[in-house]
């Protein structure tokens, strides 16, 4: 792969179709963290702050009391059910929505390098569609609380998408209870069980999100990490009415914060409430653990599945020195040799291809329902890993014999919907002085237009970066 | 930039692409078959088959009772639900092995937690980040069996260091002959790509699900399944999930059509792998069970021990395995559910030790580190 190419496609999401080549691919990539727009004009009629987030927790609270209600009803046992079918219907379309808007924003971005960005932190930070809920907050998560955090301190992204109402519902943070909090006393009065303390969230913001599974962590850390995260909730939810609306959506409510101290990696938080596990976070946030574990990810994103050691260190230094400030990163992963060899180092995953075929196209065409299933029959739906670790960043994950051949299908449907006429000069600017030759006479011999950029959408090029 | 550690680590299909036309999956394969279905959302076992002769539970299911009135007869004890009449065949002929009063070792409520250890073979949810199922694959090495989930996504029993892959019939158009037919030409240079996509022809023809757009249909999918194991060449590992079995509401209905998509998939299964019918186990488990009592809408909540089933040619069946106890009050869990009287996770390593012809101890430490459960024995001749 010539530096253009590996501009284009290992740091970018492919060639977008009419556009110019970049000439000086460094300097392209690093303009690009300058020029990233959070809130794009596609964005405009998707409202996804706190209070969008709250009134969709609040509408869904609504929802499952009239459901409960209807119910009760003996003389029309099938209203509860029909009630659900509808809803589920309105959810999946508007879930659909979000997600072509996904694809919308990746296929018109102008800083795709920056856009591959929003998809790696998204996919770190991790939420799953199959966890109830999840539908209808994912959209508003990535767009509002991921989004606007990737150019800036990795420390605001932590935050931002670790309490936000997408996770604390995706890992059941909201119905944690301190074991000695107010509410778990007045439950032991009351002679109502214990509710009691969730660690999902503690455990998953430790091994998941910041130090790494090595990060030197003890399930006591976990514990109280859980213990500071207690009284976290969402706005919304009729039980936390009187809770403290906190940003994005969120809410802290005291009556169910556990009191006290905590440690956490051997650091001492005085009980501030809502700011004890903000405390914790910051630290974490900067912790040599955290900026191993990022590095090595971001290094595997970039420079294969088994990364040099080198790289590592370097993007780890990078991540010390500028106490977590993003964009310092990402201008070690661009100025890094490692990161530059010619040989492709990641199979692409349905998603990237996805974005891939989109771009190489030059539109949309597909309906937003077409999309939304071309994804899930490649083998990546949307949001929907099925784990908060994401999806799997290896190529064992995705170099599959289905996969391929689903590829194969995709990508001449796409081919007949688009009916290019320029295919020879596309290949070319696809993969700047990268093209094989198999490839260039694959396409240039094949029947039609159609059969040549199905062909170059199945290639070795196209399949790797 | 395929590093010798990928190629180590990598997928089946990389090794299979030096081996000549007909090794995608590599000969050496050996003949046992397992099929692993797993019922999404908590199926009620005392549907599933109704303990008729305990009084417990004729008191608490009452107005469901008539259900059973010509339901087949498992034992003194117990009755199959009435849709189930191809179970109840494979029952009758030997074949099926009811296991009673049966739960992994999560005892809260949750579906999402209990399939993540369900999956994970964890002990606390989300602990662990690859399947049981998977390891198994990992200590199957040496015979090389081939794993292959029915979805398009890998689910989690099957994610983990040791090669798996995915089927699914797809809504996507069929691609043309004209373009497959390119396809060698394209990867000829390309021995990654070559030998997937050799495995992709091979695997899509011995799928032949040309006539199938999705799982969705209890034949087809039971059709497909029998396919993959049946073939020489084939998988010997598939699973698949069957969703909806969350019966809070209206669960006479539901668990009616539910049982009959189960019965039919298994039909179409038993037909489609008659060779090897002897050399095939058929697992078939669910999270958790449900509350012994009928809710005010005519359905069940989350509850604890539930049911499974063994089904194969080699399956010690024809009969009902539990540590039955009891549905009063008192001898519930909790005061509302089945109280699980055995583990799960002793039933699966068991039958799959045996079935494939390993030590069940390690088996047992392998799927479910941290388990002190005994596998159990004798459930395969």
């Amino acid at each position: 792969m010539t530096p253009e190419s590996i501009a284009l496609n290992r740091f970018g999401l492919g060639y977008r179709r009419g556009d110019a080549l970049p000439q000086d691919p460094r300097g392209w990539l690093k303009r690009q963290i300058a020029e990233y727009v959070p809130s794009p004009k596609a964005l405009a009629g998707r409202s996804v702050n706190g209070e969008e987030v709250a009134r969709v927790i609040a509408d869904t609270a609504e929802f499952r009391a009239m459901r409960n209600a209807a119910r009760e009803d003996a003389d029309n046992p099938e209203a509860a059910a029909m009630m659900s079918k509808e809803r589920q219907q309105d959810v999946r379309r508007d879930l659909v929505a979000d997600i072509a808007l996904r694809g919308r924003l990746a296929l018109e971005s102008d800083t795709p390098f920056i856009e591959r960005m929003v998809h790696f932190w998204s996919n770190h930070f991790a939420v799953s569609t199959d966890k109830a809920q999840i539908p209808s907050l994912v959209g508003p998560y990535e767009f509002g609380a991921i989004r606007p955090h990737v150019t800036g301190y990795f420390g605001d992204l932590l935050r931002a998408a670790s309490l936000h109402p997408a996770m604390l519902a995706y890992l059941d943070q909201w119905q944690s209870q301190g074991p000695n909090s107010r509410a778990a006393k007045m439950r032991e009065r009351r002679g109502r069980p214990e509710r009691g303390l969730n660690e999902n969230l503690g455990r998953e913001i430790l091994e998941l999100n910041t130090l790494g599974v090595d990060g030197g962590y003890t399930q006591e850390d976990v514990k109280e990490l859980a213990r500071a995260l207690t009284g976290w909730t969402m706005q919304g939810l009729p039980a936390a009415a009187r809770a403290m609306p906190q940003s994005g959506g969120a809410a802290f409510f005291d009556y169910i914060h556990e009191p006290g101290m905590r440690t956490v990696m051997g650091r001492s938080y005085r009980d501030t409430g809502a700011g004890q596990a903000l405390d914790i976070l910051d630290d974490l946030a900067v912790h040599p653990s955290t900026a191993r574990f990022v590095a090595t990810k971001l290094a595997r994103h970039f420079a294969g599945d088994t990364p040099p050691e080198s790289l590592v260190e370097r993007l780890a230094k990078a991540f010390t020195d500028s106490g977590g400030h993003l964009p310092k990163v990402y201008e070690a992963l661009i100025d890094a040799p490692e990161t530059w060899v010619e040989q492709p180092v990641k199979f692409r995953q349905p998603w990237e291809w996805a974005v891939g075929l989109l771009r190489a196209g030059g539109e949309m065409k597909l309906a937003d329902r077409q999309f939304a299933i071309m994804l899930r029959e490649l083998g990546q739906q949307a949001w929907r890993p099925g784990s908060p670790a994401g999806w799997d960043d290896r190529e064992a994950s995705w170099a599959g014999a289905n996969a391929l051949y689903r590829r194969v299908e995709a990508a001449e449907r796409v081919a007949d919907l688009l009916r290019l006429e320029d295919v020879r000069e596309l290949a070319e600017a696809m993969f700047p002085g990268s093209l094989s030759d198999t490839t260039r006479q694959s396409v240039r011999w094949a029947e039609s237009n159609e059969m040549g950029f199905a062909l170059l959408l199945v290639s070795p090029e196209m399949m790797r970066r | 930039m395929i590093d010798r550690r990928t190629m180590l680590a990598g997928s089946a299909a990389l090794a299979a692409a030096s081996l000549g036309p007909h090794m995608a999956f590599a000969r050496t394969a050996g003949e046992k078959r397992l099929l692993v279905l797993v019922m999404r959302g908590a199926t009620d076992g005392l549907a599933l088959a109704a303990p008729l002769a305990d009084p417990a539970f004729r008191a608490a299911r009452a107005k469901w009772l008539d259900t059973y009135a010509d339901a087949p007869k498992l034992d003194g004890t117990f009755a199959l639900h009435p849709a189930l009449a191809e179970t109840g065949r494979l029952y009758s002929a030997g074949d099926a092995l009811l296991v009673h009063a049966v739960a992994t070792s999560y005892r809260e409520r949750s579906h999402f937690d209990a399939q993540n250890l369900l999956e994970t073979g964890g002990t606390r949810p989300f602990e662990r980040r690859d399947g049981f199922l998977n390891r198994f694959v990992g200590l199957l090495k040496g015979s090389e069996s081939p794993a292959i989930a029915l979805a398009s996504a890998l689910p989690l029993a099957l994610r983990g260091s040791n090669p798996a892959s995915t089927y699914a019939p797809t809504t996507l158009p069929k691609a043309s002959e004209a373009l497959l037919d390119r396809l060698p030409d394209l990867y000829a240079g390309d021995p990654q790509l070559a030998g997937l996509w050799q495995q992709a022809r091979q695997t899509e023809a011995i799928a032949d699900a040309s006539d199938m757009d999705s799982l969705g249909r209890a034949r087809d999918a039971g059709t497909l399944a029998a396919r993959m194991l049946a073939d020489p060449q084939g998988a010997r590992i598939v699973m698949m999930d069957l969703a909806g079995w969350d019966s809070h509401a209206n669960q006479l209905g539901m668990l009616q059509r539910r049982f009959t998509q189960f019965d039919e998939l298994m039909k179409a299964f038993r037909t489609g792998i008659n060779p090897v019918w002897d050399d095939t186990l058929v697992l078939v488990v669910t999270e958790f069970g449900r509350t012994v009592a009928i809710n005010g809408t005519n359905g069940t909540d989350h509850g604890t021990g539930s049911a499974a089933l063994l089904l194969g040619g080699a399956v010690r069946g024809g009969r009902v395995m539990a540590d039955w106890p009891g549905l009063a009050a008192t001898q519930q869990y909790e005061g509302r559910d089945l109280k699980p009287t055995m583990s799960l996770e002793a039933l699966t390593s068991g039958a799959l030790a045996s079935h494939f012809g390993l030590d069940a101890e390690k088996v047992m430490r392998s799927l479910y580190p941290g388990r002190t459960d005994r596998p159990i024995d004798g459930l395969i001749a």
